[in-house]
């Protein structure tokens, strides 16, 4: 595959490794954070901690959507789909998260709701059009890559006028995240971020400026493969080794510094700002997250079907906060490998396979010899 | 964080879409998010939507960048 | 004088007609459904006899017996059919244990209103599978449930073989030093499936690997390598299958993530859909773990047998207490190549 082999390769990676050894000075720890889900699990599937010197620690932070998903969230999720019999579409990552009554989506459409999984909005939107008689609902989640996309879904039900269509809303928003890591009281200590990669191609790299020259933070934005994340790292241990804290761009091929302003001003069209929205592991979070404008209430499922959001609490042992916050590693839950699985989930970072947790267990485990 | 690909748009679809093609796996997706796409652009595809097109000129300098030797030992 | 009646029995429709309750019923529909679809196909003297069992004759050696049900969705696939597949999946697992397969039982499942076109489509397919490996379907059952009670058809097949003198194969043989073969591209079948499945579309389609190995068993066989465990990695795929295997056997297997074949259509395929290559079915491939010294000799015989073309040599067996998977990836760094999860969902996110 073309651009995407190449930058996995073995003798460049073996390459960059030993830069970064040669850069990394003995006398100190990086402690980097990846914000993004899908840089963590790059980084467990390709076993890239192996190739770092042991003063180079990744700390996992918050960039999985689903893991971010409070479970009061999901809970609407299920409930329209089992009460309100609304075909229920949703991409496949949300389909396990566990939530309230032992329920996930997954065995509310084993019990008989019209749970569908969907690739696309544009497959919910065919739904919704096939289905004229049934009320169509379409489980919005993720960052600013994911938003763009129920932006046009929106746009173009609007305009075609359909009327069994809506959207549950819970796209998020990275800086916002990125500022509530960097407020948390007592809060682990940072050195920099790698960047994501995929929301940066939307939103360029310039929301990030505020957290070099206000948290005096690098921050490089790295691509989405291994090599893009190894060469990230190197250059951040060497602005870090410079005492400068700049934003730069590791991934110029899909980066640039507005980002694309048409896929911008669609969602700045169709959505705003919700002054506040809990995560799950941030607590509340204010202008973090989005909603649909007054103009296109009618899409919001939310008060259409007057199903409220709940507030849930993690189970007690559930260490998902502290995890998403990069306080704790996975291995420092008690109750991770023993209790909480992939196969039998109690928090969501263990859920979704961009979690830390399961990233973890599912690639990394046998570091700690868990069985 | 997201799942998404680049891909080789091998055809120009009405409706604003496109056929890509990742090696000769062909799928149809929308342009709805990016402009000026023409045949034999590489796109990054997200959910079944191009969000970004790939530079092939900084792909060979990030590339490029990955082989550098750097400083002796 | 009287002339003697013969009642016209009008002949099955297998072009429009479909399957009804009465070709389950054991009367005269059922015995004009086996006679003229299944006996007429699958034409062997057992068959013909007309009994509810097949009457073997003598055969010396230790047995080998083993049964599988099919009940892949789509019944007809790029490369394959539910047909083909449920013997090839039999005649594997007899070879699989070193046993050279004799003979075959098939029980059908049908569907009240499956078309008797598909079903002669599959019903010829499995003939035709069992001809070119030489494996005569000798006995079988056909049952008819309600519309609404069977996804159209689900296939049981049952197969008897005999293990040759002085071989021994076991999924807990393995032993620290062994090494590990495979015998070609992973993910075929699984990806054929699934891209039908999920609406993918290609140039070339990616096309199952459904096939007979017990050819290529026999040639691995008779080279005198010291073979210890033979398994075809099918649900839940290679990953799946060396996870059984380490486990069996209380040891650690150990891979080379550059050194597993993977067909470029079916890994870009797996990319677009957020999926591993290691967890993926395959149908026409197998898993060969043997005495370290007789690996290069193994690979050699497995690569001039065209079943065995991308044989390759993908790892060892190490010591391990905790038995895991390890894989070293192409990056260089390691990682566990672990149990499976629930269902591979694809990833999105």
């Amino acid at each position: 595959m073309k651009y995407v082999d190449e930058f996995r390769d073995g003798d460049l990676a073996k390459n960059i490794a030993r830069k970064i050894a040669l850069a990394a000075n003995t006398n100190r720890t990086y402690r980097l954070m990846e914000f993004c889900g899908g840089h963590t699990h790059a980084i467990s599937r390709y076993g890239i901690a192996d190739l770092l010197p042991a003063n180079v620690r990744m700390i996992h932070g918050p960039g999985c959507p689903v893991c971010v998903l409070p479970i009061g969230r999901v809970d609407q999720a299920i409930r329209l789909a089992r009460e309100q019999g609304v075909i229920l579409c949703t991409y496949a990552d949300t389909m396990r998260v566990p939530a309230s009554n032992n329920l996930t989506l997954m065995r509310a459409k084993a019990d008989g709701a019209d749970v569908r999984m969907i690739y696309s909005t544009q497959d919910a939107l065919k739904i919704a059009r096939d289905n004229p008689e049934r009320e169509v609902v379409f489980f919005a989640i993720g960052f600013e890559t994911t938003t763009p996309p129920t932006a046009v879904a929106i746009k173009q039900a609007a305009a075609e006028g359909l009327k069994n269509f809506s959207i549950l809303c819970n796209h998020v928003l990275t800086p916002a995240a990125m500022h509530a890591i960097l407020n948390v009281e007592g809060g682990v200590k940072l050195d920099g971020f790698v960047g994501p990669a995929h929301v940066s191609t939307v939103i360029g790299s310039q929301p990030y400026e505020v957290f070099a020259s206000d948290y005096h933070k690098p921050v490089v934005i790295a691509g989405f493969e291994p090599l893009d994340v190894m060469q990230s790292i190197l250059m951040l241990v060497r602005q870090i080794n410079d005492g400068r804290a700049a934003v730069e761009n590791e991934f110029t091929r899909a980066v640039t510094r507005e980002g694309n302003r048409k896929a911008q001003s669609l969602v700045g069209e169709i959505l705003e700002l919700r002054e506040t929205f809990e995560w799950r592991g941030l607590g509340t979070v204010p202008n973090s997250a989005l909603r649909l404008r007054p103009g296109y209430a009618a899409f919001d499922a939310e008060p259409r079907f007057g199903v409220e959001y709940v507030a849930v609490p993690d189970h007690k042992a559930c260490e998902c906060g502290a995890i998403l916050r990069g306080e704790k590693r996975p291995q420092e839950c008690k109750i991770f490998g023993t209790v909480c699985t992939p196969q039998n989930p109690v928090g969501s970072c263990m859920v979704s396979s961009e979690g830390a947790c399961a990233a973890h267990y599912t690639y990394g485990r046998f570091r700690e010899e868990v069985q | 964080m997201c799942l998404a690909i680049p891909a080789l748009v091998v055809e120009l679809l009405p409706n604003d879409m496109a056929r890509i093609d990742l090696d000769g796996v062909r799928k149809d997706i929308s342009l709805a998010l990016v402009e000026d796409v023409a045949v034999g652009d590489y796109v990054i595809v997200h959910v079944g939507y191009a969000l970004q097109k790939l530079d092939p000129d900084e792909a060979a300098e990030t590339l490029a960048l990955f082989a550098e030797l750097g400083k002796a030992a | 004088m009287s002339t003697k009646r013969t009642a016209y029995v009008r002949p099955l429709d297998l072009k429009q007609g479909r399957i009804e309750m009465s070709h389950g019923a054991g009367g005269r529909a059922m015995a004009q459904l086996i006679g003229d679809l299944f006996a007429a196909a699958f034409d062997n003297p057992f068959l013909a006899q007309g009994n509810d069992g097949a009457l073997l004759p003598p055969t010396s050696g230790r047995l080998v017996l083993t049964c599988d049900a099919h009940v892949v969705s789509p019944l007809f696939f790029a490369g394959g059919d539910i047909g083909c597949l449920s013997v090839h999946g039999t005649v594997n697992d007899l070879a699989m244990m070193g046993a050279q397969p004799l003979y075959l039982a098939a029980s059908f499942i049908l569907e009240e209103g499956f078309p008797l076109a598909d079903l002669k489509r599959i019903v010829e397919s499995m003939a035709h599978a069992a001809r070119e490996a030489g494996v005569p379907i000798v006995t079988g059952d056909t049952k008819v449930v309600e519309r609404g009670k069977g996804d159209g058809v689900f296939i049981t097949t049952t197969g008897v073989g005999v293990v040759r003198e002085g071989i021994t194969l076991s999924g807990d043989l393995a032993r620290p030093g062994d090494k590990v073969l495979l015998s070609g591209t992973l993910g075929d079948h699984g990806m054929a499936i699934l891209s039908q499945r999920e609406g993918l579309s290609f140039d070339a389609p990616i096309v199952s690997d459904t096939a007979a190995l017990h050819g290529l068993v026999a040639a691995m066989l008779d080279c005198g390598a010291d073979l210890h465990v033979l398994r075809d990695p099918t649900r839940g795929g290679l990953a799946t299958t060396l996870n059984e295997i380490a486990q069996q056997s209380h040891v650690g297997i150990s891979l080379m993530e550059a050194a597993i074949p993977v067909n470029p259509v079916v890994a870009a395929a797996c990319e677009f859909l957020g999926l591993d290559p290691l967890y993926i079915a395959n149908e026409g491939k197998l898993v060969a773990i043997c005495a370290g010294q007789d690996a290069e000799r193994l690979l050699a015989v497995m690569r001039a047998h065209p079943q065995g073309g991308r044989a390759a040599i993908i790892g060892a067996v190490i010591e391990d207490a905790l038995g895991f998977v390890q894989m070293t990836t192409r990056l260089g760094g390691r990682r566990i190549v672990d149990w499976l999860t629930g269902e591979q969902l694809p990833r999105i996110c």
